[in-house]
């Protein structure tokens, strides 16, 4: 999928762009109508029509029964979308620029609590995808996009579009290449799910996620630093790669399971690491739910590999998990996410068995390393 | 957690419907037509080619330029 707009083409639309209706839009859908431009988000071409709206709802699957999880669609009010005609051309702006043409095919209104349901399991408001729902416009209008300009980043050098990484992993000689999405900062835990991972494929792809997070999360830098102080001290240059995905976390469990291994495919990743309450947010889902789902998507292209618990062994005197270890609880150190953000918060090290010294050095090296 | 659309129906032999019938036995699968499903997606995605867009020894060179300056590529 290449959408992006080139010579003399892309100058003729960025003039037009001028006098077409216009819509600006917020970061989040920017970075939206980019990824579906340079075909992260294939097979979409656009925001998802009514159609495809309800399909992607109901069974999952786009009205073509294509794989497809997470709803992408682009929401205003229905004031502004009276401004705009079926059939006719729009401009996005991002932050007053152009961004990309909007061949809108069609408006339609949706059920809030439908798509609540649905795709989160849940109309609790507490859960950030469902409070976010609430904000959203009434009307979504669907179409194909063509992108004129991209959304600045902050992170150029680490992004990658999947014609890069394709020919990337093509020139390192990868046949198989194991995608691992995250949103954290590594523990020990992390490596040793990736290192087991790489162990039967030739790459790794450690494709973080950048952009809006909840409160508590660590900032987008610090997650890069600390994944390529990882890299640089405990990989092997010829067989990781770390590059950045620029989308918002819908915490939709396990739904967007199978929505990152999608985009990690499109990457050219021909295996995905599925976690424990992979997407999750605090007791929302089954923290098993995310690799059950894939049960019922023979037709992904990418093979799911599944992992569960894993901890410290101080007996084996290492990561091991419940399959290698026949060591009780007591000799065992598990890897709490909260543990350890609360020593880092305090801006202690971590020990040894949990974090990577270089790896908390950096974060420590943040005043606040967490979202606000 | 997937949900009932609209279904077409296809024929197959009656003897395949009773193999199929019998695989499903100790399976998590309520129907023939669940399983056929699943092993038809199955089959379509190994079969499907993806449409990649090829890229010109021109593109493909810029994008190893930028790949290089990045420091992905010695």
């Amino acid at each position: 999928m290449d959408r992006v707009l080139k010579g003399e083409v892309r100058e003729q639309a960025e003039e037009r762009a001028h006098w077409l209706p216009r819509l600006d839009i917020g970061d989040d859908l920017a970075k939206g109508v980019e990824n579906i431009a340079k075909g992260v988000l294939s097979p979409l071409e656009g925001f998802l029509g009514r159609e495809d709206y309800q399909s992607v709802l109901r069974s999952m699957r786009l009205a073509n029964d294509v794989p497809w999880t997470i709803p992408l669609v682009l929401d205003v009010s229905e004031e502004r979308a009276d401004r705009f005609r079926e059939g006719a051309d729009i401009a996005l702006l991002h932050k007053g620029r152009p961004l990309a043409i909007m061949h809108l095919e069609e408006k339609y209104r949706y059920d809030k609590e439908e798509y609540a349901r649905r795709v989160f399991g849940t109309t609790n408001r507490a859960h950030p995808g469902v409070a976010k729902l609430e904000k959203m416009g009434e009307v979504l209008l669907g179409g194909k996009v063509d992108l004129i300009n991209a959304p600045q980043s902050r992170f150029g050098k680490y992004k990658l579009s999947p014609f890069e990484t394709r020919v990337l992993f093509k020139e390192k000689g990868w046949r198989t290449v194991v995608g691992f999405q995250t949103r954290n900062v590594p523990h020990l835990g992390h490596e040793y799910v990736q290192k087991t991972a790489l162990s039967f494929v030739d790459g790794i792809f450690i494709n973080p996620l950048i952009g809006r997070k909840k409160k508590g999360d660590f900032k987008d830098e610090v997650i890069l630093e600390a994944y390529a102080t990882l890299i640089r001290n405990y990989f092997l240059k010829d067989n990781a790669v770390l590059a950045i995905l620029e989308t918002e976390m819908r915490y939709a469990g396990p739904r967007e399971a199978i929505f990152h291994a999608i985009l990690r495919k499109n990457f050219g990743c021909t295996h995905f690491i599925v976690g424990r309450d992979h997407a999750g947010v605090g007791d929302f889902y089954d923290p098993f739910a995310a690799h059950r789902i894939f049960e019922e998507f023979p037709d992904l292209g990418t093979v799911p590999l599944f992992f569960r618990t894993f901890f410290y062994c101080k007996r084996c005197g290492g990561v091991a998990n419940e399959k290698t270890c026949p060591h009780s609880e007591e000799s065992r150190v598990n890897f709490s996410g909260t543990r350890i953000r609360k020593m880092l918060s305090l801006g202690e090290v971590p020990p040894a068995e949990l974090m990577r010294p270089e790896v908390a050095e950096v974060i420590n090296r943040y005043e606040n390393p967490f979202v606000e | 957690m997937a949900e009932k659309g609209e279904f077409a129906s296809i024929t197959i032999p009656s003897t395949l419907y009773k193999r199929l019938e019998e695989m499903i036995e100790e399976t998590d699968f309520d129907s023939v037509s669940a399983y056929a499903t699943y092993l038809l997606r199955e089959a379509l995605a190994h079969l499907e080619v993806q449409s990649k867009e090829v890229l010109s020894d021109e593109e493909e060179e810029r994008v190893r330029e930028r790949l290089r300056a990045l420091g992905y590529l010695d």
